[in-house]
């Protein structure tokens, strides 16, 4: 898709000693939400989701490259609402349109339909930050992009990690 | 219908319609069904790539699957619209065409198929006549076609003007005036150059003019067209008025102003909002509710010209994608949403 590579030379970091993984039963406890305690594990289980997600140009995750960190992820169970905040490897990454759609069809794939997501860029990490934000949160032009095959590929690629 | 006036309202859910496989997009009731014996049809477009029509039955008053259009547009079909004679539908679809049916027996037959657009067609509208029928796409272009004898459809004008993709196109209920809305924000108003076929903008509303802040998702009009109304991904909806007795009178064009915004209801994305011939406004939002505006009647000067009728929280399990009034009978309301559902709905009176 690209001649050369956005982004030639990530930094990939030291992966974090992982906290046990939980089910998805927690998702079902409702009393589970009201902990502070609780809400840590819940939004550990979110990151579980997409923390192996690989990254669009490189062999490493987005947890490796840091496009995705453990505060990444707010979570209100009460009103089933999830936010994902992701940090572009470089300010021009034009890969970052694709990486919010990974991380889009990942949660799409293993939340409950209930939940009502937003994806976004970190503030002041991306140099088209608004118009990559409005974007992602287009559920026309998300709808339209997964019809394309060559950009379903991608996303599946980036995706097969993730689901092992 | 208990006056509008009445605070004691809300809808009721009537039957939910099941059988799209992916999120239902838009709906349309045929305007000449629902009075004078001729049950009521209702068509719904799906990201299932097929549209499919339920009609009313006239023994059980509930509705059922009359027809499935499948096997023709290639991707999902985004809205569909039905010519003012009620024979033909037109389906805008991903797979950048527009297809026009027409009903044979308990078939329906495709027409034509009207190609030009680049990419995704996102709203197909009939003017009031039916003789001309306009499509707006993601390439930010609106067409213009002509129904020509023969089921001929000629494209006479292609406007653009818009700075990214067009969401929806509606004409105006009597006068050959067009209205477009995108993710530029902004709303269009185009209209012909005299005699000569050439169609031009003649106002944009933005945020500049008490307009929205992020994309306009759809448009409506009251029942006279004196006044219409957008919702956007801003959360907000807003009424706009004109001076249509000049334009019909041919005295020439009359600005659209900005008249209300409805903040502080829906808290996600208003993706549709439709005006009843009764003066009921609906919206339907990516927060799952519907709610309902009446203009406000003990208006004393100062306060707000629209208030909420009635709300319904959780009307569908996902996104609500689109409201519509049935086109005869009183406080009949269809909801299409992502949960892959149609509801239809009845305004009484709260039990």
């Amino acid at each position: 898709m690209v001649a050369g590579l956005i982004n030639a030379n990530p930094i990939v970091y030291e992966k974090k000693e992982r906290r046990p993984r939980t089910g998805s039963v927690v998702l079902e406890d409702e009393y589970a939400v009201e902990s502070i305690d609780h809400m840590v594990v819940f939004s550990l289980t979110f990151l579980h989701h997409i923390r192996d997600i690989k990254d669009p140009e490189h062999p490493y995750s987005l947890e490796d490259l840091k496009v995705i960190t453990e505060d990444a992820i707010e979570v209100d169970d009460k009103r089933s609402y999830v936010r994902v905040t992701f940090t572009p490897t470089v300010e021009h990454c034009s890969m970052a349109t694709v990486i919010g759609l990974c991380l889009r069809v990942k949660l799409m794939r293993s939340l409950p339909s209930r939940y009502k997501v937003d994806i976004r860029v970190a503030p002041g990490t991306h140099a088209t930050e608004a118009a990559v934000n409005k974007q992602l949160n287009d559920k026309e032009r998300v709808a339209a992009a997964l019809e394309n095959p060559n950009l379903v590929d991608m996303v599946d690629d980036c995706l097969a990690p993730s689901f092992e | 219908m208990a006056s509008v006036s009445e605070d004691n309202l809300e809808l009721q859910e009537i039957q939910k319609l099941e059988g799209h496989t992916d999120r239902v997009w838009g709906l349309a009731w045929n305007p000449t069904s629902g009075a004078d014996g001729v049950p009521a049809v209702l068509a719904s477009c799906s990201g299932d790539k097929t549209v499919k029509i339920w009609q009313k039955s006239p023994s059980t008053s509930s509705f059922h699957l009359k027809a499935t259009i499948e096997e023709t547009h290639t991707r999902t079909v985004r809205s569909c619209s039905w010519s003012p004679s009620g024979k033909l539908l037109a389906t805008a679809s991903f797979d950048a065409t527009t297809a026009i049916w027409e009903q044979v027996g308990d078939d329906f037959e495709c027409l034509a198929t009207l190609e030009g657009h680049e990419n995704e067609v996102k709203s197909v509208s009939w003017n009031a006549s039916g003789s001309l029928l306009a499509t707006c796409s993601r390439d930010k272009s609106i067409w213009i076609w002509e129904a020509l004898p023969g089921n001929e459809f000629d494209c006479v004008s292609v406007l653009q003007g818009h700075t990214q993709d067009v969401k929806m196109v509606l004409w105006h209920p009597s006068e050959d005036i067009l209205f477009s809305c995108s993710y530029d924000n902004t709303i269009k108003v185009w209209a012909e150059d005299g005699d000569s076929d050439d169609w031009h903008c003649v106002q944009t509303l933005k945020e500049a003019n008490n307009g929205h802040s992020s994309t306009v998702w759809s448009i409506s009009f009251n029942a006279t067209g004196d006044k219409m109304v957008t919702s956007s991904d801003d959360l907000s909806i807003k009424v706009w008025g004109a001076d249509i007795v000049r334009v019909q009178s041919g005295e020439g064009y009359a600005p659209w102003k900005h008249l209300c915004t409805l903040s502080g209801y829906h808290d996600r994305t208003v993706f549709s909002v439709h005006w009843s011939r009764e003066g009921i406004i609906s919206s339907g939002a990516a927060d799952d509710a519907i709610r309902l505006f009446v203009e406000n009647q003990d208006d004393l000067g100062d306060g707000p010209m629209y208030r909420l009728l009635s709300k319904k929280e959780k009307a569908h399990e996902q996104d609500v994608n689109c409201v519509q009034w049935g086109s005869k009978e009183s406080g009949l309301l269809a909801s299409s949403s992502d949960d892959c559902s149609v509801k239809i709905w009845k305004l009484g009176p709260r039990h």
